[in-house]
């Protein structure tokens, strides 16, 4: 009987119509893709993205060449040099992150007492040549002033689980 | 349209020389432009399938994915491999390309458009389509390549064995038609099933081998799932890893025109070809061109409807169902449609 089954299975190529019929239905489902240049998926507000080196309101910068970063950065990306500054407070004459070497572990954001060096959710930052990618202090402060306020939502909304 | 050209004042022959030519550009240009278009076409598909987009940038919603493609391979530098028998190389590609065009010559678009009305226009297809493992085993052969000629040896035993039992479908359809004529067998299905429905495939008695022609046409062009010639995680890219640009792009085209030349074969033989879906006098109105390119895209969905769902067969899966499954089924089904023929007295 159930070798009668099979046959009839066999010669009705069901097992092929169920298949096809499944795709089918998918056919007419929505994408799954989204359209992303146009279209992005939302980010969480610990993304790890791009670095930046953040200012305080009033336009002081915030690092103050503690090097924890760079003592604690595993992928040893980040170069930090400093003297103290004209008024007798200690910054950095040299902030660099190897943005090739970088691993994105975002542990320097963790070790920065004063939330300076911050993970920004910007993880477009592609670039035609290696040499971009060795960001400097004044990229790095730029990037803070780009994407000050979306780092600092960030910074706001993941605070009170810290 | 050799009167046109009379009509110009030519002699006979001139006219007749100059119809045929233009004719030959009108179908081969469009059809390379059809062939643009059914790859794009198809990539939409499957990715509709996949739950993807597809290509949606060059142009409107990528229509022009299939040019801007093109237009890279053609500027990529032609390879030859110093290995390779330089004149077959080159030749393969050629081979493939203007066989998968010659075909198109007896396929009528309409009542009586077609470039050469011939008796035997099915034995004529039957002979072009054979022809076109040979641009797949020189290109093998030429390539001095493991993987081509795995892949080349794989196309012939595969071509061979479905043409086997394509061959007895035929015969079915020529039986039923009685004729080989291309256009005479369209004309034997107007009116066909219950006095109004214009397809051979309706048909109780010639549904099944209206399957297995669909089926065989997908292993004749070695199209999922019976792509075990360009099977890539086996064979690299198969008969066409050595090639690059032109030559390529030859291999592309021609195997996407054999694939619409099936979907058209699978349209003309049991889908009634350029006549209205059933007989019905306002159906007519419509002209028989757009009713045979219907069938031609409906065929070619269901050619990427099985592609983006079934995997690959296995070998000796293929070969099994090949000549043990089809070959026997074919020739019964001969008998089969012989014997009623005769019972019914189609034979005078």
């Amino acid at each position: 009987m159930t070798s009668i089954a099979h046959l009839i299975k066999t010669f009705t190529l069901w097992e092929f119509v169920k298949a096809h019929w499944l795709t089918l239905q998918y056919f007419f489902k929505p994408k799954a893709t989204i359209n992303y240049p146009f279209e992005k998926n939302p980010l969480s507000a610990r993304f790890r993205g791009e670095h930046a080196l953040r200012r305080y309101p009033n336009g002081e910068e915030r690092c103050i060449a503690c090097k924890l970063c760079e003592a604690v950065c595993p992928a040893l990306a980040i170069t930090i040099e400093s003297e103290p500054r004209d008024d007798g407070s200690r910054r950095t004459t040299r902030y660099d992150i190897d943005m090739t070497k970088c691993i994105y572990c975002g542990f320097c954001q963790e070790a920065c007492p004063v939330d300076a060096i911050v993970e920004g959710p910007n993880f477009e930052f592609a670039t035609e040549t290696r040499e971009e990618l060795l960001y400097d202090k004044a990229k790095l402060l730029d990037n803070g002033a780009k994407w000050e306020r979306a780092i600092a939502a960030n910074l706001a909304a993941d605070a009170p689980y810290r | 349209m050799t009167s046109f050209f009379q009509n110009l004042g030519m002699g006979y022959d001139a006219a007749w020389f100059t119809a045929t030519i233009a004719g030959i550009l009108l179908i081969a240009l469009p059809l390379m432009l059809a062939v643009a278009m059914i790859i794009y076409a198809e990539r939409k598909l499957w990715a509709a399938f996949a739950l993807r987009r597809g290509p949606n940038v060059v142009g409107p919603f990528g229509v022009l994915q299939s040019f801007a493609d093109g237009l890279k391979v053609f500027l990529q530098e032609t390879i030859i491999p110093s290995a390779s028998n330089r004149g077959l190389f080159l030749i393969a590609p050629i081979i493939t390309f203007t066989v998968a065009l010659m075909a198109w010559a007896v396929i009528p678009f309409a009542d009586g458009v077609v470039l050469s009305n011939i008796n035997v226009g099915l034995l004529y297809i039957l002979a072009i389509s054979s022809l076109g493992v040979y641009g797949v085993v020189i290109a093998g052969w030429a390539s001095n390549s493991k993987y081509p000629f795995y892949s080349a040896m794989r196309a012939a035993a595969q071509m061979i064995s479905y043409e086997v039992s394509i061959g007895f479908i035929l015969i079915c359809i020529v039986l039923w038609a009685g004729t080989f004529n291309i256009g005479g067998i369209i004309e034997g299905q107007r009116g066909h099933v219950f006095g109004f429905i214009n397809a051979y495939a309706f048909n109780p008695l010639l549904f099944p081998i209206a399957v297995m022609f669909l089926i065989s046409s997908m292993a004749e062009t070695a199209r999922a799932p019976f792509d075990l010639t360009e099977a890539e995680s086996e064979l690299v890219a198969g008969y066409q890893t050595e090639y690059s640009s032109m030559a390529f792009a030859l291999f592309w085209l021609g195997e996407y025109a054999n694939v619409l030349l099936m979907c058209a074969l699978n349209a003309i033989l049991f889908w009634g070809g350029y006549l209205p879906p059933v007989d019905w006098a306002p159906l007519y109105l419509v002209p028989g061109i757009i009713w045979f390119f219907a069938k031609i895209l409906l065929m070619f969905f269901i050619f990427a409807w099985v592609k983006a769902t079934v995997p690959r067969y296995r070998y000796d899966q293929l070969m099994r169902l090949g000549w043990k499954v089809f070959l026997p089924i074919s020739l019964f089904w001969v008998f089969l449609v012989s014997g009623y023929l005769m019972f019914t007295g189609h034979f005078a």
